[in-house]
């Protein structure tokens, strides 16, 4: 059967067998590094052509559709725009720290892909520690925001650093609360364990209401992560320009848009991966037959889906709620969301241990 | 109690954003609900609203005949000076002379569509057309004549 485990076992052994094991490591390491950024170029053109195209719905309108059908090759030109722009380094700016934020910012991204598992068994780095490894280097790319904005020296750049450092620093605490509820139930940080013991049913189904909460949590504050809307404060484009990017350009400006992409695709692997059963398809108790035939579909189309229904969620709710002022975001994360997932935490600690999950 | 309303905040602010959610669903799942009109396109079908206002005409019926007793009252209601009422007396079968109107000057470049000379006119001989393809390549030609060449008051209007 042809399945991404196999292909990538085969070509495994195909490099053993023609090359010595050292060469054949390295030469893995360069096809998947070229895997990574063409996931990255892909990723980056059909997520803002989604979610260009899921805002204009929301908001009753037809959005682009005039470079190709339904407008798809858009993207693909404000690509061409921005590679052929010049890319300004302003006068005032710290040129050296102006240069390397988008790249620390695109690195940081770029490492979190690596403990993901997009199918059964074509995973990068199956890391033992996987989920503290995630939520640890999520929490680089604010240098590379903070970087970005103190070199740019300008004051909307360096305030939406500040606030962008000041919100990542609170909702990282109940973003790593909520995905610990999920390790205390799996008893294991690794991701191949985790996604494992969903295979009898996803974790916000046996979990019950514990589960779901956090799962909620989860989402708010990886969107707050992600620097998204309602959460987008620190390149509020109407109070700050645009925040810490206000001064780049051309391909770096490419590269900050391109990993709030990739960010974004990745927090909703990650909750897809916990919360949702990663690959694993969807059963239902003792319905053989329709477990049967939901085996059938491959385990790659499964992650994809529910990693594309979060990001969806995530554009819905974007496209719908007004961005909060500092004062609200931070009252939201330390006097609802912290206490609430406290709480939740001791509950599903209880249910864990009295094993009171299916 | 404090607690209690803390649980409520929290349930009553999750109804609300649930609610936002419902309403930018509806809209996301029913594309009929598109108002976006896609202009050089659609301009054979393209159905302009009934109150837009592209710009002043005059009612005339099918005889070339209009309402206009060139009271002025629109050019004196123009805030902008839009309009230009220039009259001439007319002599009756009579022998008696009576006002009437020559031309009736509208400068398009300058109106605002505000309305105020239709509402000012008694005899409702004036009202707003929704075209909106001004665009021209020299300015005099959107100072038009409103009143058509050869056209008269209707009997009975005074």
């Amino acid at each position: 059967m042809l399945s991404l485990e196999n292909i990538t076992n085969a070509v495994h052994e195909w490099l053993n067998a023609t090359l010595n094991p050292t060469l054949a490591l390295l030469s893995e390491f360069v096809i998947v590094g070229v895997l990574a950024i063409a996931l990255f170029a892909v990723l980056g053109l059909s997520l803002v052509l989604m979610e260009r195209k899921v805002a204009a719905f929301i908001q009753i309108r037809l959005g682009p559709n005039r470079v190709g059908p339904f407008g798809m090759f858009q993207t693909v030109a404000d690509t061409l725009k921005l590679i052929m722009k010049e890319g300004l380094t302003p006068d005032g700016a710290d040129k050296f720290l102006f240069n390397l934020a988008p790249y620390i910012v695109m690195i940081a991204a770029m490492m979190l892909l690596a403990p993901i598992a997009f199918a059964k068994g074509f995973q990068i780095w199956d890391i033992n520690i996987g989920v503290l490894f995630l939520t640890a280097v999520s929490s680089i790319s604010v240098i590379g925001i903070l970087m970005a904005g103190w070199a740019s020296n300008n004051k909307y750049s360096l305030l939406g650093a500040m606030r962008s450092g000041a919100q990542i620093v609170s909702y990282e605490l109940s973003a790593g609360l909520s995905i610990i509820t999920i390790v205390i139930l799996t008893g294991s940080l690794q991701i191949s364990d985790i996604i494992n013991a969903q295979a009898n049913g996803w974790w916000i189904f046996k979990g019950h209401i514990p589960v779901l909460i956090s799962f909620v949590i989860f989402i708010i504050a990886v969107t707050a992560e992600t620097n998204r809307a309602p959460f987008d404060l620190a390149e509020a484009e109407s109070e700050l320009t645009a925040g810490f990017h206000t001064e780049y350009s051309g391909m770096k400006f490419a590269l900050f848009f391109l990993a709030e992409y990739i960010n974004i695709f990745i927090a909703c692997a990650i909750g897809a991966t916990l919360f949702l059963g990663g690959w694993m398809p969807f059963h239902i108790g003792h319905w053989e037959a329709f477990n049967h035939i939901m085996d059938f579909i491959p385990s790659s189309f499964w992650f994809i889906g529910k990693t594309f229904f979060l990001i969806f969620l995530m554009m819905w709710f974007r496209w719908t709620f007004p961005r909060l002022r500092i004062d609200q975001l931070l009252n939201l994360e330390w006097k609802y969301l912290l206490p609430i997932s406290l709480v939740n935490l001791l509950v599903v600690a209880l249910m864990a241990v009295m094993g009171w999950h299916f | 109690m404090f607690i209690i309303d803390y649980i409520k905040d929290i349930f009553k602010g999750l109804k609300s954003l649930l609610t936002g959610m419902k309403i930018t669903g509806y809209y996301f799942t029913h594309h009929k609900e598109i108002i976006t009109e896609q202009y050089p396109d659609n301009r054979a079908t393209l159905k302009m609203a009934d109150r837009f206002r592209g710009e002043v005409v005059m009612i005339h019926d099918e005889d070339n005949e209009h309402a206009c007793t060139g009271c002025s009252a629109c050019e004196l209601a123009c805030p902008n000076g839009t309009i230009k009422i220039i009259n001439k007396f007319d002599v009756n079968a009579e022998g008696k002379k009576k006002k009437a109107i020559d031309t009736f000057i509208y400068h398009l470049e300058l109106c605002t569509m505000c309305n105020l000379c239709i509402v000012a006119c008694p005899t409702d001989t004036i009202k707003m057309e929704p075209n909106f393809e001004h665009s021209v390549y020299d300015r005099s030609k959107l100072t038009k004549v409103l009143n058509r060449p050869g056209s008269k008051i209707k009997a009975g209007v005074e």
